[in-house]
């Protein structure tokens, strides 16, 4: 296989009964980029990206992510992905420390290792005054970097979020953005969904899923091109209206 | 081995913030031991009686005095008519009724026999057994001493009974209902606490969206269980200890067997406990479904477990099921060896079985658990 290419997608389904809440999807992502999984709400990006990350079984087609297969290695995928769930998912009555320090050990980190990484990202964060806070007390925004930060403790060579910045002010997701592409920069791959049409003008290329299928895939410019509009919100609408 | 030990520490880190979990931990089982061994018993005592005396003869008044001396029996009331005393037992007012036939003094003196009506509330069968005996045997009494009088009065032969049962109550001499029941009521405490938390613990990460998280990373599921289930193995084993003590102090129950067999059988059958608290958490998607099974399950174990009725007189099926049922090993184990001073030996069968369930529910436990699904 292509070393370049970290996700290979091809004719990946998941069917429940008879419903195909992701149908057939093909696509690849290179390392280092950042690839907007965009789509309307109950399109399928949530159950698709659940499949790649391991926690899904697909019934059919084929998919690779780091290098292993999702229907025989989820395990070693696991080990060379990040993940950020849309739902908050550190926990509120652990401080922020307490946080980093478990899901550093739970990724097999050395305590010293732990030690450092947790140092930096506080300082990096800025967390430094509420780092023995509970992190139930914190306000969504800075929750939602600190949990990015954590869903990176590993090194990881992909992270995954999903609607990272979803309910966080602009200023929040335009520093959330900066931490994107800084982790990007340091080769990390991004695949991320989101509802902001301004961010998916962030994103190196962009894929829209409707009813189960990718029905456009490309960098923004092109896709702007190639619909005739001006921005992505335009292009998002022309098809997800179908 | 490490990831584990993170894992417990994040465990114990949470239960200890827990501050509304907490006092129902530590401190409600311990009331619960508190109330239930002095509340929960099968003594009948307090019982109402009532009577009719149609006699009003110094015999009749007499048998009635010996109702009074008694310290089973309450309240006593004399009802005019039997209409009245009824009456008085539909209202739940009287237990039980006692009729003195009219000449009952004079025609026990003629004719050496007699009739006395009793009528007992039996909605309680058991009660009402014993309520039985009871009665019986003051009469019997009464009609020792009487005999005893016309002996005195009369020159007429009356054998003497001559045959008498001397009990001999092993183990619990002084058949104290606490020495049998605090045994029992410690191991509810154990086994319902552990199942509780363990029951829920698992599905309240996935209620919170933790589970997922944890399911990205690339833990065992063997590691992930292990370090969630460790820290309650700790609760319940203190929970065991701090009821023993208890049990010392307040009720002088003894402890005749070995302490470290009674931890080692402990520790063994908490797993089981666990296994199937975690098992129903892999089943469940809320806090609340899982709480609903575990009553279930908490109800049929208690119940069936030998606690409050011996299995022996269970249906046959009933018995078979009762095999199934982990409390039942452990109310038999905590008996044996507080009370009769059982060994290792003694105990080796239901030590056997406690840890191939354990093998088998925890088994079942990592099995049902999926990371992918």
């Amino acid at each position: 296989m292509n070393n370049n290419k970290v996700i290979q997608v091809e004719g990946l389904t998941k069917m429940f009964g008879d419903f195909a809440a992701v149908n057939a999807i093909t696509f690849e992502v290179k390392k280092g980029e950042i690839f907007g999984f965009l789509g309307a709400n109950g399109a399928g990006k949530t159950t698709a990206m659940k499949m790649l990350i391991g926690i899904s079984k697909p019934t059919g087609g084929k998919a690779t992510v780091a290098g292993f297969d999702v229907f025989t290695h989820a395990e070693d995928i696991k080990k060379n992905i990040g993940y950020m769930s849309q739902k908050f998912a550190l926990y509120d009555d652990l401080t922020v420390k307490e946080n980093i320090t478990f899901f550093g050990g739970i990724y097999g980190l050395s305590r010293k290792r732990i030690k450092e990484k947790s140092n930096a990202l506080i300082e990096e964060l800025g967390l430094e005054e509420v780092e023995n806070k509970l992190v139930g007390a914190l306000p969504l925004g800075w929750k939602q970097k600190l949990s990015f930060s954590v869903s990176l403790i590993h090194d990881p060579k992909i992270v995954f979020l999903d609607e990272p910045t979803g309910g966080v002010d602009p200023i929040t997701r335009r520093q959330f953005w900066e931490m994107i592409y800084k982790a990007a920069n340091q080769g990390t791959t991004v695949f991320v969904t989101t509802h902001y049409m301004d961010e998916a003008e962030y994103c190196d290329r962009v894929s829209i899923m409707v009813n189960g299928r990718i029905e456009a895939l490309d960098t923004p410019k092109k896709l702007k091109e190639q619909f005739e509009v001006v921005n992505m919100n335009d292009v998002f609408l022309k098809l997800a209206r179908g | 081995m490490k990831t584990i030990l993170y894992i417990i520490q994040k465990e114990f880190k949470q239960i200890f913030r827990n501050k509304g979990m907490l006092p129902i931990i530590f401190v409600l089982p311990l009331l619960q031991l508190v109330i239930l061994s002095n509340a929960a018993t099968f003594e009948v005592k307090n019982i109402k009686f009532g009577y009719i005396d149609n006699d009003h003869s110094s015999t009749s008044r007499a048998l009635v005095e010996k109702f009074n001396a008694s310290t089973y029996f309450d309240v006593l009331t004399d009802f005019p008519s039997e209409k009245m005393a009824s009456s008085a037992m539909l209202k739940d007012e009287i237990d039980v009724v006692l009729e003195i036939p009219r000449y009952f003094a004079r025609d026990l003196q003629k004719e050496k026999h007699i009739d006395l009506g009793v009528t007992i509330n039996a909605i309680d069968g058991a009660a009402a057994g014993v309520e039985n005996v009871y009665i019986t045997q003051i009469v019997q009494n009464f009609n020792q001493q009487l005999k005893v009088d016309l002996l005195q009065v009369s020159d007429q032969q009356i054998q003497p009974i001559n045959i008498e049962t001397i009990p001999l109550f092993w183990y619990n001499e002084t058949l104290n209902y606490k020495t049998f029941m605090v045994p029992g009521i410690l191991v509810l405490l154990v086994s319902m606490i552990t199942l509780f938390l363990s029951g829920m613990n698992i599905v309240r990460e996935k209620e919170i969206g933790t589970l997922e998280q944890i399911n990205v990373t690339p833990i065992k599921k063997s590691q992930f269980i292990i370090g969630k289930l460790f820290p309650f193995w700790v609760i319940g084993m203190g929970l065991l200890t701090v009821g023993l003590i208890l049990a010392r102090i307040i009720f002088n129950v003894p402890m005749l067997g070995s302490l470290t067999l009674m931890y080692l059988y402990t520790s063994i059958y908490i797993l089981v406990i666990l296994g199937i608290g975690l098992f129903i958490s892999n089943f469940t998607d809320t806090q609340q479904q899982a709480m609903f099974i575990a009553w279930f399950f908490v109800v049929i174990f208690i119940l069936m477990s030998g606690l409050f009725t011996p299995i022996e007189s269970m249906p046959k099926w009933a018995q078979i099921v009762a095999e199934f049922n982990p409390i039942k090993y452990y109310v038999e184990v905590m008996r044996m060896v507080m009370l009769k001073g059982s060994g290792f030996i003694d105990i080796l069968p239901l030590l056997i079985k406690t840890s191939l369930y354990a093998i088998v529910m925890n088994g079942l436990a990592v099995w049902s658990y999926k990371k992918t699904n």
